[in-house]
């Protein structure tokens, strides 16, 4: 892809770093250790949450705590993929205070796929369309109040008959 | 060269929907090519959506997300006419950015 | 009259008689009847789906399987297939190094014809499709042809799809009788087995639509060209007519036509005749 604004990239860079040695330094501690509000406010990017092999050591990563399952997060997934390549996935959630929605696929290579900030006025549903290397548990961890929510649904990937 | 940004940003009421489709890639680093060589991996890792100055809206990605990727949200506020800036990084360094009126 | 002429001559006339009769059947068994193919075709298939609207039929699988159909609907609220239309719409009005475009090469300059494709050319006696016009549009300008299954020609067929959207497919059989081969032609080719799997065309589209073969759900042949070019998520990207064809050959392990051979022309021709009336849904989207 072209880059079409090096000033801007640059000068996002240097404002990345600075912020997160200003964060590092004035606070002494991990970055996701901190309150949901910063961490959401934080611009930085998980690079150590893409690196986790399982879903539950990714959730740990972004957020520094566990999920529990709530019926307050809507998760719709197909049934049987149409394409491993294309899956459509969203969520909905009636849960208040969102600040952070992630999607993660248990059996990829990587489990988190996607993480979504949610400011204060956006509204806590997205849709995306995912890749699943295989028939796999599709998880949305929705991070509420301080707290994490998740949904979960088994979707299954065939591989194409006649799709040569 | 024509951005690679597409969106679609439209007013009703009180909440602004948008749906982007960006023209990239996404490879994950896992794919091997016909000659049996990986496909470096070459994704967008930040995608950020502005409205009035403000982050509305911030993807993390990374390559689980489909080729040409998809996504849709909607945020409180936004009327017909304003502006909506949105910007990608991928893991190149590379950039892209567009701004959209809101329809 | 003695009584044996007489029983001759009765055999004689019964004889014509049934002769008579005999004669105009087998004519008609022999003798193509695209009208009457083409009702029997789309009654073959109402009847075995009766819950599906004679224009969802185009929709190939989706319209076979409800978690298909809903993952599909998800997707065309912004289809993949946006970035070919827009590059075909672009190319389509870009001129040629010698200041002509395509606009020169089609009525109403290219905008709402593809529902004529295939047509049949009288001087030349064969079966233009729109792949091919496109590149002997090209040639007669100067330009290189495009390969039949690639990114260029995809793009140009969506954009020219697209602009027909909703339009009936309205093809034409001249009262000719090479048109009427042509599309014989494509009927037999449509109905012949063939590769190592020995399957014909219709043995999935016609025998098994809306069933599995091993992963996948199979499109009805009422339709099945209402939609093309496609963006298949298979592919990963855009697809012609022409290559759907040749890879559909090699899938059933025969061995694939040049693209825009003869019978492949004719096979089109028959599939878009019998399919008559259902609207264009192109560009469009599959597995």
């Amino acid at each position: 892809m072209t880059t079409t604004d090096h000033r801007f990239s640059a000068t996002r860079r240097l404002i990345l770093q600075g912020a997160a040695t200003v964060a590092l330094i004035g606070l002494g501690n991990p970055w996701f250790g901190l309150a949901p509000a910063y961490a959401a406010a934080n611009d930085k990017y998980p690079e150590e949450a893409f690196r986790q092999k399982s879903d539950a050591e990714a959730i740990k990563s972004l957020y520094g705590k566990t999920a529990e399952p709530s019926d307050k997060v809507k998760l719709d997934a197909p049934e049987i993929a149409e394409n491993g390549a294309v899956v459509p996935v969203s969520v909905s959630t009636t849960l208040a205070d969102v600040t952070s929605i992630s999607f993660l696929v248990a059996e990829n290579p990587v489990a988190l796929v996607a993480s979504y900030r949610i400011p204060a006025g956006t509204v806590p549903a997205i849709a995306n369309r995912i890749k699943m290397a295989k028939t796999s548990n599709v998880i949305v961890v929705v991070e509420a109040g301080g707290k994490l929510y998740s949904a979960t649904k088994n979707v299954k990937v065939t591989l194409g008959g006649c799709g040569g | 060269m024509a951005s690679t940004i597409r969106v679609r940003a439209t007013s009703s009421g009180e909440t602004t929907e948008v749906q982007a489709l960006i023209q990239h890639p996404m490879d994950s680093g896992f794919v091997k090519d016909a000659k049996g060589e990986i496909i470096p991996p070459h994704f967008i890792q930040q995608l950020t959506f502005e409205y009035d100055g403000k982050p509305v809206f911030v993807a993390d990605w990374a390559g689980g997300v489909s080729k040409d990727p998809y996504v849709k949200f909607a945020f409180k506020g936004g009327k017909k006419g304003d502006d909506l800036k949105i910007s990608w990084i991928d893991n190149k360094g590379a950039t892209d950015s567009t701004t959209a009126k809101i329809q | 009259m003695k009584p044996r002429s007489a029983i001759h001559l009765v055999i004689a006339v019964l004889t014509l008689a049934a002769l008579a009769f005999a004669a105009p059947s087998a004519n008609a068994a022999d003798a193509p009847d695209p009208v009457a193919d083409a009702k029997a075709f789309k009654k073959f298939f109402t009847d075995k789906f009766p819950k599906v609207k004679l224009e969802d039929f185009v929709n190939g699988p989706y319209s076979m399987n409800e978690d298909l159909h809903r993952q599909w609907q998800e997707k065309e609220q912004f289809p993949p297939y946006e970035f070919s239309l827009e590059m075909g719409k672009e190319m389509f009005t870009k001129p040629f190094k010698n200041g002509k475009s395509y606009e020169d090469c089609f009525a109403n300059k290219g905008i709402g014809v593809r529902q004529n494709y295939p047509t049949f050319d009288e001087k030349e006696g064969k079966v233009i499709t729109l792949e091919l016009a496109l590149n002997r549009c090209r040639e007669a300008n100067g330009e290189a042809p495009f390969s039949y299954v690639k990114d260029e020609m995809a793009a140009l067929t969506a954009y020219m799809a697209f602009t027909s959207r909703g339009k009936p497919f309205d093809i034409k059989i001249p009262n000719d009788p090479r048109a009427l081969e042509a599309y014989q032609n494509g009927k037999r080719y449509f109905y012949t087995r063939r590769g190592q799997l020995n399957f014909s065309c219709a043995t999935c589209h016609v025998q098994s639509p809306g069933e599995r073969i091993r992963a996948e759900v199979l499109a009805p042949a009422l339709g099945i060209m209402n939609a093309m070019p496609i963006y298949r998520s298979e592919w990963s990207g855009m697809g012609t007519t022409s290559r759907r064809f040749t890879t559909c050959n090699s899938q059933i392990r025969g061995v694939p036509l040049d693209p825009q051979d003869d019978e492949y022309r004719d096979l089109e021709y028959y599939l878009s005749y019998v399919s008559n009336g259902l609207p264009i849904s192109g560009p469009g989207a599959r597995p």
